[in-house]
């Protein structure tokens, strides 16, 4: 079986999505069951005061059985509003420690601070997290992660939610050639193709919410991604022929062609 | 009454002898669990934190709270 594994536990899908962005749970299912994915992001935030206190929770849509729950720090832009929020997520999924850090420079790019990034992973990982790190795309950050010990590596592609695609494939290949453990593409994935792309550079797997979420058909989208994931997958695996400009050789034998008007051996 | 601040909004939280709840008189500092029933949390997936320190589900029934406590109460959302 060619599984993906973090931090000892292995998956069969490489497709992870986040679970935000949808016109309501229904929808969120329906979403995450097309993409088959095992591993589903969430966000943690303060309870509504006052309101409706039976109003439905994604954990009883998405239980908790069911699924590997990665807790993100989306929205913090500070190393300790991270931490505090994954201490909390640990408390509220029971003990799990797998989860997502990341923290924001700037509400306009989404773009990594990678200053606080790294100090957050280090106290995270003193603290037995397993650490999978939302980087940019820089190698030297890369190694310094895996480094203090994150058990993923994961850069983005383009800016979060902008689907610009693979913008800097070449730093990609670099961070996969010198990282131990995976290398998770997360952000900036807009459709399949980026998805087939991501996994034919050699990323172990794919982790978006927007391309499906903000898709015209959501749940078609999770489908193709699913797909998408899966081809690119075993075409790094199947090893892609050389590009070259113009071939000497066709598919088709060179000999044996009817022969026309044109035939100079005639 | 006690005042705490919950989420970041200032509430004010009756004390269980005022809301007729079974308490030792010398006991009147409220706990977390009180705090959730109070609120309609009670049985809710939640996570507390109280004054910056993770209160494990443990410790929900020990009377900790005092005034001016900061509380954040957390639950999982959608999101990537």
């Amino acid at each position: 079986m060619d599984n993906l594994v973090i931090a000892g536990k292995s998956y069969a899908s490489r497709l992870l999505v986040g679970t935000g962005k949808y016109k309501d749970f229904d929808e969120t299912r329906a979403a995450v069951d097309a993409s088959g994915a095992e591993i589903i992001t969430v966000a943690i935030r303060r309870t509504n005061l006052g309101q409706n206190p039976d109003e439905p929770n994604l954990l009883d849509v998405l239980p908790l059985s069911s699924y590997t729950f990665l807790p993100n720090t989306a929205g913090c832009y500070t190393l300790e509003d991270a931490v505090r929020t994954l201490r909390l997520a640990r408390e509220l999924l029971d003990g799990h420690s797998l989860v997502k850090l990341e923290v924001l420079g700037d509400p306009k790019t989404l773009y990594p601070n990678m200053t606080e990034t790294l100090r957050a992973a280090e106290i995270l990982v003193r603290e037995d997290f397993q650490v999978m790190v939302y980087t940019s795309d820089d190698p030297i950050a890369a190694r310094q992660l895996e480094e203090i010990g994150c058990v993923a590596i994961m850069p983005l592609a383009s800016l979060i939610g902008s689907g610009m695609g693979i913008l800097n494939p070449w730093n990609l290949q670099i961070i996969i050639e010198n990282a131990a453990v995976p290398v998770i593409v997360d952000a900036g994935v807009g459709t399949a193709s980026d998805a087939a792309i991501a996994m034919e550079l050699g990323c172990d797997g794919v982790l978006m919410n927007t391309a499906i979420a903000a898709a015209r058909n959501p749940v078609l989208m999770a489908s193709a991604m699913k797909k998408a994931v899966e081809a690119g997958r075993e075409a790094y695996l199947a090893g892609r022929m050389p590009k070259k400009i113009y071939s000497a050789s066709p598919s088709s034998p060179v000999s044996g062609v009817i022969a026309s008007s044109k035939d100079k051996s005639v | 009454m006690i005042q705490l601040i919950v989420n970041g909004q200032p509430q004010r939280i009756p004390l269980p002898q005022e809301t007729g709840m079974a308490s030792k008189p010398d006991h009147q500092i409220l706990n977390i669990t009180q705090l959730l029933e109070h609120m309609g949390l009670h049985g809710k997936r939640i996570a507390v934190e109280r004054n910056g320190e993770i209160v494990p589900r443990s410790k929900f029934d020990q009377p900790m709270l005092a005034d001016g406590d900061r509380l954040e109460i957390v639950v999982a959302v959608g999101g990537g």
